[in-house]
C-alpha cells in the first residue's frame, strides 16, 4: 500500500440525520464522525438501512444534516446545494441522461461549469480514453451494455477533475465476472487520477479487495474504521465480526489483559491467546472471535473437539462444519489440493487446533 | 394428407379470416360514425346552398370560393373574404396563445404533482379532473361572473379603490383567451404529469452533482425528458381550441368570432350549408398541416427517448 498524506480532504464531524418527525422519526445517521484522507479509497460498509448512502448523500449535497458539520479541506460544506460542490457522485443506477449521447453525458458537467468548447472537447475525449469507450463517443446512452454504462458514468463524475468522486453501489447491477473486472478498473482510474474515492457498498469482499480504508456501519453509527486487514482480523465488536467474513464466535473467560493481549480460557478448559482491541479492557465471560482458516482440523486432540458434521466442499477449499462438545457449531476452512480429499469424515471425531495469533476478544 | 405447407398456409389463412371477423363489429362503427359522416360534409361542400337552409343537389364550387373569396354583388369581382381570413387567424393566433399559457400554467401544475409522495398524486389528480365533472357552458359562465364588469375582479379592483369605473374584460379576445385556457387547462396538465412520473428523478439530482444550476437542470434535462409529455398536451389543447364553438361565443360575445363560430353560423342564420361544410374541411386541414409540421418537427429533436 502506498503512503498516504494526511491531509483531511473530507471531514465528517459529529454529523445527524432525522428523517420524518414524532413517532415516524428516524435518525438515519447518529453523531457520525470521520475523517478521510486526501487520495485514499475509503469504503463505507454495512447493510442496507445502515445509513451509509445517507452519509453519501450528504457529501454530495442531496440531503442536508440535521445537525454536524461536513468539512471539504477545511471548508464546511454542509449548507451548499450540490451544484456548489467541487464534488461528484457515480449513481447506484448511473443516472445517464438519456437524451444525450455518450460524449454529451461526459462533457455536461464541464459544460454547466462554463468551460471553453475547446477544453470540453479535449477532456471528454481524454476521458474516453481513459474508460475505453473512445468507439462509442456517439451512441445513445440507451444503446450500450450496463458494463459500458457504468464505464460512461465513471467518466462523466471523473471529468470535472472534482476533489472527491462519490460512488454509491456503483457495481451491484453488473454480474460477477464484470463486477470482477470493474473492480481492477475502479482502482487504477483511482490510481491514475488521484483523486479521493468515497465508496458506498454492502458487499464485504468488494470493500476488502478495494479499499484503502473501510469503515463498517451498522445502525447509523460507524463502528470501526480501518484497513481491510484491521476490520478483517482485529474486529472491535462482535457486528462488525460477523458482517464480514465468516466467522466462530466462542466464549471464554478473559484475564492477564496486558499490552493489546489477554489469555483466553475455553469452556473446554483449555487457555488460548487472544488479542485485545486497543483502549479495551475486558472482564470475566466475553466472547473471542475466530476465523474458519485460522484454526486446523486435527485428528487427535486440539483445544476445541467434538463431531465432524458436514463437509462442504467449495473449489479453493472445504468447510468442515465440526458440532462442538458443548454443542456450538464452529467452522474450520482446508485448503483444496488436488490429489487428496479433505482427509475427514462425517461423524469422525476430531479435534480443532487453534493458532497462537488467531483468537480477537470482542466488544459486544 | 396435407403437406406440412399446406396446412401452415390453410392456418394462417383462417387466422386472416378469423381476425376480419372479430374486428369487423369495430370496423362498421369507424365507417358509419366517423368516414361516413365525413364523406357527407365532403360531399356537401361541392353542393349548392338551399334556399331554406340543406342543400340542392347540383355541383358547385361556390362554397369553396367563399371561404377565402367574396365577390362584389355589383361588378362580380373577387376580392379575399377579409372577414374569414381575419377569423382564420384570429382563431390560429388564440389558439396557439391558449397553448402557450396552459403550458405554462400547466408544466409548474404538473411538476408540482409529479414530485408528491406517491400516495398523495391521486388526490391532486382527482382535483384536476373536477371541472370535467361539470358542463362546459356553466364553467363558461362561471368565468364570466370572473371577469364581467360587475363581476369578481372589478369588484376587488373597485373595492382596493384601483379603479373607478369597471375594466371592459368581457366580450373581448383576451376573455376567449382567459376562458380557453381555464376549460383546456387539464388537457394540458394530465399528460405533462404523465411524462413527468415516468422521470427519473436522479437524473435530476445527477444534474445538480454536475454543477447545473436549477434552470439549467430544468432546461437541460426536465424539458427534454418531458418533451413526449409537451407535444402530447400541445395537441390535445389546439384542436380543441382551434374548433372552439362555446367559450369564444359567451366570452367573446357577436363580435369575437371563431371558426367555429363561423360554421355554426352557415348552419344556421347563414343558411348556407355548403359553406359550413368547406369551412369544416378547411378546419380540419389547418389542424392536419399543423399536426404534420409539429409531429414531424417533434421527432426531429425528440428521438431517441420517451
Amino acid at each position: 500500500m502506498p503512503d498516504k498524506p494526511d491531509r483531511n480532504a473530507i471531514e465528517v464531524i459529529g454529523v445527524s440525520k432525522i428523517f420524518g418527525t414524532g413517532e415516524a422519526r428516524v435518525a438515519a445517521l447518529d453523531n457520525v464522525s470521520v475523517p478521510i484522507r486526501e487520495n485514499e479509497f475509503f469504503t463505507l460498509l454495512g447493510p442496507s438501512g445502515c445509513g451509509k448512502t445517507t452519509l453519501l448523500r450528504l457529501i454530495a449535497g442531496f440531503d442536508f444534516p440535521t445537525d454536524g458539520q461536513i468539512l471539504l479541506y477545511g471548508n464546511d460544506i454542509a449548507p451548499l446545494p450540490p451544484f456548489k460542490r467541487p464534488v461528484n457522485t457515480v449513481f447506484q443506477n448511473y443516472a445517464l441522461f438519456p437524451h444525450m449521447t455518450v460524449a454529451e453525458n461526459i462533457g455536461f458537467g464541464l459544460q454547466m461549469l462554463g468551460k471553453p468548447k475547446a477544453e470540453i472537447e479535449a477532456r471528454v475525449s481524454q476521458m474516453l480514453k481513459l474508460v475505453k469507450m473512445e468507439a462509442l463517443a456517439k451512441r445513445r446512452t440507451s444503446q450500450i451494455s450496463g458494463g459500458q454504462q457504468q464505464r460512461v458514468a465513471l467518466a462523466r463524475a471523473l471529468a470535472p477533475q472534482p476533489k472527491v468522486l462519490l460512488l454509491d453501489e456503483p457495481l451491484s447491477a453488473l454480474d460477477y465476472k464484470l463486477r470482477k473486472e470493474m473492480q481492477i478498473e475502479l482502482k487504477r482510474l483511482q490510481n491514475e487520477t488521484g483523486i479521493t474515492f468515497i465508496f458506498v457498498t454492502h458487499d464485504q469482499e468488494e470493500a476488502l479487495t478495494m479499499s484503502d480504508r473501510i469503515a463498517v456501519m451498522s445502525a447509523g453509527k460507524i463502528l470501526q474504521v480501518g484497513t481491510p486487514w484491521d476490520i478483517y482480523d482485529k474486529p472491535a465488536e462482535r457486528f462488525v465480526a460477523d458482517f464480514i467474513g465468516e466467522t466462530n464466535f466462542l466464549t471464554a473467560k478473559i484475564d492477564n489483559v496486558a499490552n493489546g493481549k489477554a489469555k483466553a480460557t475455553l469452556k473446554s478448559g483449555k487457555t488460548i491467546p487472544a488479542t485485545v482491541a486497543e483502549g479495551f479492557t475486558p472482564k470475566g465471560e466475553a466472547t473471542i472471535v475466530v476465523r474458519p482458516e485460522h484454526a486446523k482440523a486435527v485428528k487427535g486432540p486440539g483445544e476445541l473437539s467434538g463431531t465432524v458434521e458436514n463437509i462442504v466442499y467449495f473449489g479453493t477449499d472445504t468447510h468442515i462444519l465440526v458440532r462442538l462438545d458443548d454443542g456450538d457449531l464452529f467452522t474450520v476452512r482446508q485448503q483444496n489440493s488436488r490429489s487428496a480429499s479433505c482427509g475427514f469424515e462425517e461423524g469422525e471425531r476430531i479435534g480443532v487446533s487453534i493458532s497462537d495469533d488467531a483468537a480477537q476478544v470482542l466488544k459486544d | 394428407m396435407a403437406t406440412a405447407q399446406e396446412t401452415a398456409e390453410k392456418a394462417e389463412s383462417d387466422d386472416i379470416r378469423t381476425r376480419w371477423l372479430l374486428s369487423a363489429p369495430a370496423l362498421l362503427i369507424i365507417f358509419f360514425a366517423a368516414i361516413g359522416p365525413l364523406f357527407i360534409v365532403l360531399v356537401y361542400s361541392f353542393l349548392a346552398p338551399g334556399n331554406y337552409g340543406d342543400v340542392k343537389w347540383q355541383f358547385s364550387t361556390d362554397a369553396w370560393m367563399n371561404v377565402l373569396f367574396e365577390r362584389d354583388i355589383f361588378d362580380d369581382t373577387l376580392s379575399f373574404a377579409k372577414a374569414n381570413l381575419s377569423i382564420f387567424t384570429r382563431s390560429i393566433s388564440l389558439s396557439l396563445l391558449t397553448t402557450i399559457l396552459t403550458l405554462i400554467f400547466g408544466f409548474p401544475t404538473a411538476y408540482f404533482i409529479a414530485t408528491r409522495p406517491e400516495g398523495r398524486r391521486e388526490i391532486w389528480l382527482f382535483l384536476i379532473t373536477i371541472p370535467f365533472w361539470t358542463n362546459l357552458l356553466i364553467r363558461t359562465f362561471a368565468m364570466m361572473e370572473v371577469l364581467r364588469n360587475e363581476g369578481l375582479i372589478n369588484s376587488l379592483l373597485r373595492f382596493l379603490g384601483l379603479t373607478t369605473a369597471p375594466i371592459q374584460f368581457m366580450y373581448t379576445d383576451f376573455a376567449v383567451l382567459v376562458g380557453m385556457t381555464y376549460v383546456y387547462l387539464p388537457l394540458m396538465v394530465l399528460p405533462l404529469y404523465a411524462s413527468m412520473e415516468k422521470i427519473d428523478f436522479r437524473l435530476v439530482e445527477a444534474g445538480y452533482d454536475l454543477y447545473a444550476s436549477r434552470m439549467q437542470v430544468l432546461r437541460r434535462i426536465i424539458v427534454p425528458l418531458v418533451k413526449p409529455g409537451i407535444i402530447a398536451g400541445s395537441i390535445l389543447v389546439f384542436i380543441p381550441s382551434l374548433g372552439a364553438y362555446v367559450t369564444p361565443r359567451v366570452m367573446g360575445g357577436g363580435t369575437n368570432l371563431m371558426i367555429g363560430n363561423l360554421i355554426e353560423l352557415q348552419f344556421g342564420q347563414g343558411r348556407n350549408w355548403p359553406l359550413g361544410a368547406s369551412l369544416s374541411i378547411t378546419l380540419m386541414a389547418i389542424v392536419m398541416v399543423t399536426l404534420m409540421f409539429y409531429v414531424r418537427n417533434a421527432s426531429k429533436t425528440g428521438a431517441g427517448h420517451g
